[in-house]
């Protein structure tokens, strides 16, 4: 047992992985909570897709990819912005049009360039053995930044989530503010990406904040939960994908899912099989206790 | 400074719109609105859907920036908005789900005066914990707010526009689907308000409540159909220009001005 915990630690790539991935389920937790209380997930996956331009870019030009896609999740977040203030156009079809059109362009650069396929697989699903030193000084550096903006902002951010209206008229920008939100959550797209990828980093978004929605009704604890949870799913993942040799992103998520399905049924409070249960203790026969009235006349 | 009280005769404006005009693209909202607003006075704005009620109070919360016209508080033109204006929205507006506590809510009133990079302070929770007492909250204070009724929602609405303490306060239908104990709070609140010098603006439907909770009724469809007392504005022929010849207007007995039956509106 204690060599099944210490055997994927010996290797460097590995080291780099775990520290990745904890450091990714900690920022993604954070800003998971915001996306799915304002029932953001949409916007979550398409700013992943859009960003796929920049990262193309970077890579034709040999710079760093996760500063090309931190400059196109700006300019697909600003162009979402511009487009649903336009009035006509609301939010979520602004989202659809911008995220296709900047996908379909990330692969029409990247088809001209060789080693296509290995490369948008690599984007796709993640390559967290490829992780080096620089990468993980970047992603410290840019979670660092997410989280200090989150905590500086914490009551603008609650505020936009919770009552809108009242925000704006408290002299909130809302536009500025969810300008600020959607880089925020690019920022935290783009680190994401070599870890578990580009299609499943949605679950490190959602899940974990989901599972701590379901625990708690405290907006910071379940901040606390959601970023213990993602990168306890990630950790718990990797480890599984090294001694199973399942893909680190799809065992990650899938560990992610699995929490978020027990915390689902067996919460004592809310599980949907837990509740059942304390029911039937608490009134073995709830068809005589709950409906005295229905009961045929002696 | 010293607020005038709601009789004097010197008594100076503290809201003023002047020609006021609001487009929604090519659809008009508001048109030609001029009107002073005078501290210590409750004034209800009445009129049917899509009236500019609504509009009118996000223009004077400086949420919508007039396409005609200006907006001046205390002489002084406003452009934004203000912290001596608070706004309570309609409660259809919130996220209800959202995991915060009643005493969390109510603190955000607070949120514009206090610097962003400190927690709320005890005092701070304290003053809270007051206006939840005005409202009488207190004991749900560490409720969810999911878990309130809609009398509660608005409650806590108020609770939170207390602690922001503006001279003027703008609510926009406060009387909508609460409870008869919370609208009766809410008429007691207004009196004391209006006794100490704040400014009472509320949209309503509600001719009943328009004519018995406040001082000046201004009716409103598109533009001032009239301004005035209860019992000047409220006869049948004006109410059947602003709501479009459906109004049946009962006379009851026992007040002086005639009373609509708003089961007809």
């Amino acid at each position: 047992m204690t060599a099944w915990l210490t055997d994927p630690w010996q290797h460097t790539f590995m080291q780099n992985a775990f520290i990745a991935i904890t450091l990714v389920g900690i920022i993604c937790g954070a800003m998971g909570v915001f996306v799915t209380l304002r029932g953001l997930a949409f916007l979550g996956d398409a700013l992943a897709h859009a960003i796929f331009p920049g990262v193309v870019i970077a890579f034709i030009l040999g710079g760093n990819f996760l500063v090309g896609a931190i400059i196109a999740a700006i300019i697909v977040s600003l162009g979402i912005g511009a487009i649903s203030q336009s009035g006509r156009i609301n939010n979520d079809t602004a989202v659809g049009v911008l995220f296709v059109g900047a996908f379909s362009l990330g692969i029409a650069l990247m088809s001209t360039q060789s080693g296509y396929v290995r490369d948008l697989n690599a984007f796709l699903f993640g390559s967290i053995l490829g992780v080096t030193r620089s990468d993980l000084t970047l992603t410290v550096a840019v979670g660092m930044i997410v989280l200090a903006v989150l905590l500086l902002f914490r009551r603008e951010l609650t505020m936009i989530s919770f009552d809108r209206t009242f925000s704006k008229s408290n002299g909130l920008n809302l536009w500025l503010y969810d300008q600020l939100f959607l880089v925020l959550l690019a920022m935290a797209i783009v680190i994401s990406l070599q870890t578990v990828g580009n299609i499943l980093v949605l679950a490190m978004l959602v899940t974990p904040a989901a599972t701590a929605r379901l625990l708690t009704n405290d907006l910071r604890k379940m901040v606390v939960l959601s970023c213990l949870t993602g990168s306890l799913a990630g950790v718990a993942g990797l480890y599984l994908s090294y001694h199973q040799g399942v893909p680190s992103g799809a065992a990650v998520v899938l560990v992610s899912t699995t929490i978020f399905a027990i915390v689902f049924l067996f919460e004592p409070r809310t599980g949907a099989i837990s509740n059942r249960v304390l029911r039937r203790l608490h009134h073995p026969h709830p068809e005589k206790d709950d409906f005295p009235a229905s009961r045929p006349a002696a | 400074m010293v607020i005038p009280g709601p009789h004097q005769q010197d008594r100076k404006p503290l809201l003023t719109a002047r020609e006021l005009s609001v487009h929604y693209e090519e659809r008009s909202a508001l048109r030609d609105i001029t009107l002073d607003i005078y501290p210590g006075r409750t004034v209800s704005l009445l009129g049917p859907n899509g009236a500019g009620k609504s509009t009118l109070l996000k223009v004077f919360a400086g949420m919508i920036p007039p396409s005609h016209g200006s907006v001046e508080l205390a002489g002084t033109p406003l452009s934004g908005a203000h912290e001596s204006v608070t706004y309570v929205p309609q409660r259809t507006g919130a996220d209800w789900t959202f995991p915060i506590s009643v005493l969390e809510a109510t603190l955000l009133g607070l949120s514009r005066s206090r610097p962003r990079w400190r927690p709320f302070s005890r005092r701070d929770r304290d003053q809270a914990i007051q206006a939840l007492q005005e409202v009488k909250m207190d004991h749900l204070s560490a409720a969810q707010i999911g878990a309130l009724s809609g009398g509660q929602q608005q409650r806590v609405f108020l609770a939170r526009a207390l602690l922001a303490c503006g001279r003027v306060l703008l609510l926009d239908e406060p009387f909508t689907g609460v409870d008869i104990p919370t609208q009766e709070m809410l008429v007691e609140l207004f009196e004391r308000l209006s006794n100490e010098g704040t400014a009472v603006v509320y949209a309503t439907h509600d001719l009943q409540q328009a004519a018995s909770t406040s001082d000046e009724v201004i009716l409103l469809n598109g533009q001032i159909v009239a301004r005035g007392s209860p019992a000047e504005v409220m006869s049948e022929k004006i109410l059947r220009t602003t709501f479009g010849g459906q109004v049946i207007v009962v006379h009851a007995s026992n007040t002086s001005a005639p009373v609509p039956d708003e089961a007809l509106i």
